[in-house]
């Protein structure tokens, strides 16, 4: 770990201190990142599992990356909005955003279903690096409207060396608006590690642009809560975008389609494991006497609970109708797609009838 | 347009003729363009230490070193860009974009850079640039994963525009495309990787450019490429059973378009369907129906009849088996058109 990130909780657990993010969490609050991450890990251990059962087509795994997802979820107010690229499923989880929307998705069964309204939550990107242009629009779209609201945009080390992501930090610099760039660097882009896509530290990058970056330990959900909120508070204040690198690791495949044993060192996944962000939060709060081994079994328990109840309705999860591919492709009536339904459906009736397949 | 000379084996006992899987005989063109010209690069993401994510470059890193084999930075405009840069240089860059729908990051420096340099240095300036990119559907994949976008390069002057549908055209479609001095856009069926097929790699094939019959027939034509024509040889077999005769032509490439090819086969049996699984509305199809109705309009006993996907974004992996052209779509379209 480079010296220089922010950290707020050693790897074993120990609190430190430091002079410019700190937070203090009541006990509660402390049981409720536990929880949270402990419920994100279960569901993305189940979307692993059910891929493997050929329930879903691919599976973006999150593991290693709860305490980055969840500390700076958990900065976010209810107003703010926020924009997604493809694993952030514990981001969604925090925005109250059914687990099984994320799954339908990854099953095949739409491109994106839920509503980005309803908690502020914006559909998945699989493109790399485009949402950080729309967040940073959301962004001067909400400075327009002098609204209280900030903006986050959760993207890949790999993506920062997309235009888009270059052209998102210009913009956001020069209308100084409220958005925060959120970089979870987990150390590789498929196969390629973060030296392939840039020379110089990620946060350092923002110096450029004319806004601050920052380092922060990606496995420790204190300090990722501390500076997110940090930031998101002065985006608040006016005073523009902020670059958050959270430092952390992939430690499973890229998608459920990777092998890693191709293309990196199992010592290296070992020591990450070491830092594992759970761990380290379960160390503090035993050594705070802020919650007993009977908690942990119940967060445990309903984990377990949640991914039955996920298993079961993915299973049960009934086929699109096939009308769907001509549904929602313009807002307003088109001639073309209302002929070629009514050609699909004239074929599809026909079959029918005629008993083929 | 190109001629390929073909090196000698370079360990003297590989066999002229092996049975090769679509995706390894992509492989195979790709170790024999570096062997034969130094020049020859590979870019693109994961290209290097994992082979591409289907595997097209495996091995070629540790062969030839990262100096030909170049993993990039994850950005298309800058891949397609620097590929420019370095043909200017006087490389031959075979680029890989990983998937059809993240081409389009690098859509500008094509269709604004590549595809007309040539033209505005009046003939100075070579650019011989592949594109690789796997393409269309039928894989279960998420979106952007499965799209047939040839159409959208192929209104684009300056661009040539290949695409193999077996084993042996992939390896020989690679080393022309690679020795072409133009750009070529090279689309691969990637739900077609591992079909086996004999590929001669000692036999210096023609123009990758002509149409070919792979199917004769009299009944009438079907016309396809890419994925698409397995599909449509499967549908010419299914319709021999009810003793139905369709020729079967592979057209290999979509810019240029070899009339002459479907023109003859037209005049034949009367009757053309053209297959693709790119969206039917604007797409290759229609400049085909056009251009055959104009040439054969005497011969058409139907109109020119195009079975393909949507006016709708490619939809997600469950619907996908209900918007693809399968067998039964195509031997519909048959009926239809023997129906007139
Ligand atoms: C424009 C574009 N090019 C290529 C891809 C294929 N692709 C998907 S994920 C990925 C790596 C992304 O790495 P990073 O940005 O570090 O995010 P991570 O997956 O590590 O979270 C690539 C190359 C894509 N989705 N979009």
């Amino acid at each position: 770990m480079s010296t220089d990130a922010v950290q707020l909780l050693t790897p074993d657990g120990r609190r430190v201190r430091h002079p410019d993010y700190d937070i203090d969490l009541s006990h509660e609050e402390l049981r409720g990142l536990y929880r949270d991450m402990v419920l994100a890990r279960r569901v993305d251990g189940e979307g692993v599992t059910l891929q493997r059962q050929g329930e879903l087509g691919l599976w973006p795994s999150l593991l290693g990356q709860e305490a980055a997802q969840v500390g700076s979820a958990r900065a976010l107010r209810p107003a703010d909005h926020v924009f997604p690229s493809y694993r952030d499923h514990a981001v969604a989880l925090c925005r109250d955003v059914d687990p099984l929307n994320l799954l339908a998705m990854f099953r095949g069964v739409n491109n994106g279903g839920w509503d980005p309204t309803d908690h502020g939550f914006h559909l998945y990107t699989l493109v790399i690096g485009s949402q950080t242009l729309h967040a940073t629009g959301y962004a001067m779209g909400v400075a327009k409207d002098g609204a209280e609201t900030a903006v986050i945009a959760y993207f890949g080390d790999g993506a920062t060396s997309q235009g888009d992501v270059s052209e998102a930090f210009n913009f956001a610099a020069v209308y100084d608006a409220p958005v925060v760039f959120f970089c979870q660097n987990n150390q590789w882009a498929i196969s390629e590690p973060t030296e392939r896509q840039t020379r110089v530290p990620i946060h350092r990058r923002a110096d450029g642009f004319g806004f601050p970056g920052v380092r922060v330990d990606g496995n420790d959900v204190l300090a990722c809560l501390a500076v997110t909120k940090a930031a998101l508070e002065r985006a608040r204040r006016g005073e523009g975008p902020m670059l958050v690198e959270a430092y952390t690791y992939r430690m499973g495949a890229h998608t459920t389609s990777d092998d890693p044993t191709k293309y990196r060192d199992s010592a290296e996944v070992e020591e990450w494991a070491g830092r594992d962000p759970i761990a380290r939060l379960k160390a503090h709060l035993l050594d705070l006497g802020a919650a007993d081994p009977s908690y942990f079994d119940a967060v445990d328990q309903e984990a377990g609970e949640l991914a039955q109840h996920l298993r079961a309705r993915v299973r049960s999860m009934p086929a699109p109708d096939a009308e769907a591919i001509f549904r929602h492709v313009y807002a307003d009536p088109h001639a073309l797609v209302d002929e070629e339904r009514e050609a699909f459906r004239r074929y599809e009736a026909n079959f029918a009838v005629t008993g083929g397949n | 347009m190109t001629t390929v000379t073909v090196a000698p084996a370079a360990d003297g006992v590989r066999p002229a003729t092996r049975t090769l899987p679509l995706g390894r005989a992509l492989n195979e063109a790709l170790r024999a363009a570096m062997e034969q010209d130094p020049k020859v690069l590979i870019m693109g993401e994961d290209v290097g230490r994992l082979g591409g994510v289907f595997r097209i470059t495996d091995g070629l890193q540790k062969d030839f070193g990262e100096s030909r084999v170049m993993d990039t930075p994850l950005a298309e405009s800058g891949i397609v860009g620097t590929a420019i840069g370095l043909a200017l240089r006087g490389y031959r860059p075979v680029v890989e974009i990983q998937f059809d729908g993240f081409v389009f990051p690098g859509y500008d420096q094509i269709v604004t850079q590549l595809a007309k340099m040539h033209a505005r240095s009046l003939g100075r300036i070579k650019l011989p640039v592949v594109i690789r990119i796997p393409y269309g559907g039928g894989i279960g994949a998420v979106e952007h994963h499965s799209e047939s976008p040839e159409a959208l390069f192929a209104h684009v002057a300056g661009l040539r525009i290949v695409s193999p549908s077996n084993a042996s055209d992939a390896y020989w479609m690679l080393r022309q495309a690679i020795a072409s001095d133009d750009p070529v856009i090279f689309f691969e069926p990637k739900r077609r990787y591992y079909e086996k097929g004999a590929v001669d790699t000692e036999t210096a094939p023609g123009d990758p450019h002509r149409a070919h019959v792979v199917r004769e027939g009299r009944d009438a034509t079907l016309l396809a490429y890419g994925p698409a024509v397995r599909t449509c040889l499967d549908s010419a077999a299914e319709a021999e059973r009810e003793g139905r005769s369709l020729e079967v032509v592979d057209l290999r490439s979509v810019s240029p378009i070899d009339f002459d090819t479907i023109q003859t086969s037209v005049e034949k049996t009367g009757r053309l369907v053209v297959v693709h699984e790119a969206p039917v509305f604007f797409g290759s199809g229609a400049e085909i129906a056009a251009r055959i109705t104009e040439r054969c309009f005497h011969h058409l006993e139907a109109p020119v009849l195009r079975v393909g996907g949507y006016h709708a974004p490619y939809p997600p992996a469950r619907l996908e088996e209900r918007y693809l052209p399968d067998l039964d779509r195509v031997l519909d379209a048959v009926d239809r058109s023997l129906a007139y």
